[in-house]
Parts: structure tokens; sequence; C-alpha cells
């Protein structure tokens, strides 16, 4: 793993130094905001409505009425925004020509997919933190159990680190950053609604598609329900783009 | 130091380099010459383990390039061809990077920045960002980059290609100061710069090695005459048929002016100054000066690269 260090550090700079962040970050956040007040105000008004009838009031729950629908929008954005993020990793360095440098430094392939991967990692980090306050300021109105609001963000944490390996990989591929961004972003769609035509096949196959859709096992996280089955899809799909952008790197290297 | 043996790349079915061998020895300062698309470029990234080769071997320090790519890299500065630099960062956030990187220990590094940048003279642009310097800072980064962790073999594709002509003897000096200490592979299309800093030049055309010496020794293996020019003064109407009549001169050109210039290819195994001398004084003509002159570097590219036949060469690759 010779070089990891030096090469994360250098792809953080860049990551923060670049507009490409702050707008991702941005809109992130706004989005998320607007997303979170219109599910707390919602619940509130339910709330005082509940007050007056209480067979409603057996109904009120934060957790899904709340925290669930507010992870699953943000899962959403995440969609859109995670390519945006990864686009430039391999791309930019194939059209610039600096792969040359890092391609001819004591730095192993490996090393270096995994520090760009881990860079963009903690840059989502970042990002997704921003939405703590919230959470924060609803903590101090009322008690929303802190196991589901833990496993929302492992969830969303997981899925994210999911969505970037295949950015990472996509950029991989390509010198344009453009061609980069909407091969992600069309990968992980595809995986996103896969598992809408699990109907339609013979049973083997929908177990299949079931399996690969990405929604289904954010689900559960959304749920709070910690399955190790789920993190471990999320883990092999990590490690499968990985493995894909470490392969794709030596043939680039022997293409020259 | 560096060994490559029967170096073969194919891009496709298109052959860039084909059964290049050569030898390097520790210390040297050597050139590498070639028109563009020769396979210069190609040669230099399979050394520095950027691709690796359709066939054949390459060692630097014992070490393959292939097998030991990590042990190569960690003894090889590169300067590339067109210096590509992360133009977002600062001179001093990438050197940082860069020898963080090539295995600097963490403190020694800012140290080892301190020194590139004084070989270089960075100091006055070390806190500004890449993408805003001068094409001449530009590679005056890439060559502090390569300088990091002063590795033992330097090899630089054009270093000097787009400077202006004070940024070129400056960088040459630089160049030439490192040669004292590194094992230099300097690539170059500008002749006399490879004829002044470099002690052997190897000349490599359509993906081969046609050539390999020192600058003086490939002028004396490949001229064919030698030349004498003459500078006199007075009636040359008899001197002229008679020098043409002497044995072993080949032809004798003859510009007129105040003074005549008169320019004499002979055969190379024979020295005919004396006789020449002899003849014109004889014949009661003024001898101004007489000087034998040397093919230079460049006519000898021109002879080695064009004496072959003249297909295209293959296209250089991009990357």
């Amino acid at each position: 793993m010779s070089g990891f260090w030096p090469v994360y550090r250098k792809e953080l700079y860049t990551l923060f130094a670049s507009p490409v962040f702050y707008v991702v970050a941005f809109t992130f956040l706004v989005i998320a905001g607007y997303f979170f007040y219109s599910a707390v105000a919602y619940f509130n008004l339910l709330s005082f409505q509940a007050s007056q009838n209480p067979f409603m009031a057996k109904q009120m729950n934060l957790l899904e009425m709340v925290l669930r629908p507010f992870f699953m929008d943000l899962s959403i954005v995440l969609l859109l925004l995670s390519p945006l993020l990864t686009m430039r990793l391999y791309a930019e360095e194939r059209k610039t020509g600096t792969i040359e440098l890092l391609f001819t430094y004591p730095v192993s392939d490996g090393a270096a997919v995994l520090a760009k991967f881990a860079a963009v990692v903690s840059v989502f980090a970042v990002i997704v933190a921003g939405t703590l306050p919230g959470i924060f300021l609803l903590s101090l109105i009322t008690n929303p159990g802190w196991k589901p609001i833990f496993c929302g963000y492992l969830g969303l944490f997981l899925l994210g680190s999911a969505f970037l390996s295949m950015g990472t990989f996509t950029s991989s591929v390509t010198q344009n950053q453009v061609i980069a961004a909407v091969l992600a972003f069309g990968a992980l769609l595809m995986f996103w609604v896969i598992g809408w035509v699990k109907t339609l096949v013979d049973a083997t196959l929908a177990g299949l598609i079931d399996y690969l859709s990405v929604t289904k096992h954010y689900d559960n996280f959304t749920k709070g329900v910690l399955d190790s089955r789920d993190a471990i899809y999320y883990l092999l799909f990590i490690v499968f783009f990985l493995f894909l952008t470490l392969r794709q790197m030596n043939s680039c290297r022997w293409r020259g | 130091m560096i060994e490559a043996e029967g170096l073969t790349k194919y891009y496709g079915s298109v052959s860039a380099i084909r059964d290049v061998t050569f030898q390097v020895g520790k210390g040297e300062v050597v050139g590498f010459l070639g028109p563009n698309g020769a396979g210069k470029t190609t040669t230099i990234r399979i050394l520095t383990c950027f691709m690796p080769p359709t066939a054949g071997s390459a060692r630097i320090n014992g070490k393959d390039c292939f097998d030991q790519s990590l042990d190569v890299r960690r003894m090889v500065g590169y300067l590339p061809e067109n210096v590509p630099l992360y133009g977002d960062l600062p001179v001093k956030r990438f050197l940082r990077f860069a020898a963080g990187a090539k295995g600097v220990e963490a403190g020694r590094i800012e140290s080892e920045i301190r020194r590139v940048v004084g070989v270089c003279g960075l100091d006055k642009v070390a806190h500004r960002i890449i993408g805003h310097l001068s094409k001449g800072f530009r590679q005056r980064v890439g060559l502090a980059q390569a300088l990091l962790n002063n590795p033992p073999v330097l090899i630089l594709d054009e270093p000097t290609i787009g400077l202006d002509p004070t940024q070129i003897i400056e960088i040459r000096r630089v160049i030439q100061e490192l040669g004292e200490n590194h094992t230099i592979l300097l690539s170059s299309h500008i002749l006399p710069e490879v004829a002044q800093i470099c002690q052997r030049v190897m000349i490599i055309n359509k993906g081969e090695v046609v050539a390999t010496d020192s600058p003086s020794n490939l002028t004396h293996q490949l001229q064919k005459h030698s030349q004498i020019r003459l500078l006199v003064k007075g009636d040359v109407s008899e001197l002229v048929p008679s020098l043409e009549r002497m044995d072993g001169v080949q032809k004798v050109l003859h510009e007129t002016g105040s003074e005549d210039r008169l320019c004499v290819e002979t055969d190379r195994s024979r020295d005919l100054r004396p006789e020449i001398a002899r003849m014109v004084v004889e014949l009661g003509v003024d001898l101004l000066e007489m000087k034998s002159v040397d093919l230079s570097l460049e006519e000898i590219f021109m002879q080695v690269v064009t004496e072959e036949n003249n297909e295209p060469a293959p296209e250089e690759m991009p990357t």
C-alpha cells in the first residue's frame, strides 16, 4: 500500500479546493433541509390533529413519518449528486496526462485507487454531516430514538460509498468527465430500478434481481433494522467496482 | 545502470519501436535523438514503468521495469514530455505530494522541497498555483518533482521544448550540473543541445536504434569525406582545375567575392592539407585561411535518418 497517504491528502486538497464540492454540498444540504423541514412540519400539523383524536394519536410515529421519508429522500438526492463528486477522479488525470506522474511514482495502482476512493468518501461524509444539526434540533423537542438514526446514517453512508465506488469506476473508463458522470448516473439508476421487474421473471431470477436492488437493502436501514446481509451487500458492491477500477488501470497501462 | 534489451512495443497492430537494445552506464549523460514519432517517448515510457513492452525487457540498476516496477520507480526521476502537472495545486503543495508519493520520509519532506526549489529556481513562485505559471516555470516544476528524493537515474523527455532561449540555457545548465552525479537519459530533437550536454548520443529512427556513440566519434565514423575550406586572394582560374585534378580530391566548390572561397571535398582517409597549401602558393595565389571542417551533429543526424528508406515513420501515440 505504498503511497496511500500522499495521494489521499492530494485528492482531499483538490476536492476541497474545487468549486464542484461547494456546489454539490450546497445543493445537497439545501434540498436535505427542505425535506427535513417539510417532514417535521407535516408531522407537527398531524400532531395537532391527533391531540383531538385518540385513535390517530396511536398512529403517530416519528420514525415512520419523519426519519424514514427523510433518509429515503436523501438517497435520491445522492443518486443525482454523487456522480459529480467522482467524475474527475481519473478522467481528469487521463485528460491532462498527470496519470503519467501517478503511474511512474512508486505508488501501487491499488493504493492509488483506494486513496482516491477514500478521499471522495471522506468528502461525502463531511457533506452528510451537514444534516446532523437538524437531527440535533429534533432531539431537543422529542426523543427520536438514537438507534434508528444511527442505522439510517449508516445505511446512507454505505449507500453513498457504493454510489461513489461506481463513480470511481466510470471515471476510470473515459477521459471525459461528463461521460463519466452520465455513465455513473445511468448505472446507478439501473441498480435502483432493477427490482421493478422481479414480478415478471421466474423465481430464481427474481431472487437475484431482488438481491441486486440497491433500494431494497437501504430500506432495512431506514426502518432501523441492522442486518449484516445488507451491510455485506454494500461492501461487496464497493469491492467489486473498486476491483474493476483497478483492472481498468491495468488495461490503461498495457494500452499505453 | 539502464539496460534495454530487445524492447518492442505495438500499439494495436502499429509498431512504435522494434528490438531496441542499449545500455547506459552509471554516471553517463546520454542523449536520445530522433525525429518526432521515432519512438523516443515510447522507449522512455517503458523505462519509467509507465507501460510494459510488448516484448523484450528493461532493467534499471538490475531491477526489472515490469516485475520490480515499484523498486525501479523509486530509483528514477522522470520528467514526462509536455510536463503534465496538477494545475489546481500550488507549487509547494504539489511538491509535497510528489515527495510523499516518491517515498521521502515525513521528517525530510520540507528540507527536500527546499533543496529542489533552490536547484530549479522556484523560490519566487513556490506559493503560486501551477496552472497560473508560465511555461518556463512549469517546466522547472516538472524538473523539480523529478529531482525529489534524489534518484540516481534521471529520465528527461524533451526538457527544453517550448522554452525561450534564456530558459533553455538555464535548464541546460541545471542538467549539466546534475550530470555530475546522476545517470541521465535525455531525449531531444534539438541537436546542438545534445552535443553540448551529452557524452554519448543514441539516434533512433522509425522505432530502431540506428547509431550510438559519442558526438565526436559519430562525426568521425559517418563522415564519408572531409571538407577543407580555403580563403584565397588572387587569380584562381588555374588553381581550381589543378585542385580538381589532385589525387584524392572529389569535388571543389568555388564561391567568388572580394576574396575567393573554395571548399574542397577530399577522401576521409587522407589529409591533403599540406599538398593543397603548397599548390596554392606555387600557383602564386595568396592563402589567407585554411581549415578542415567536421560534419555537425545536425548533418550526421540528417545522414543517418535519411539514409534508410524514406517511408513515413509510425505516428507517435497519444496517451
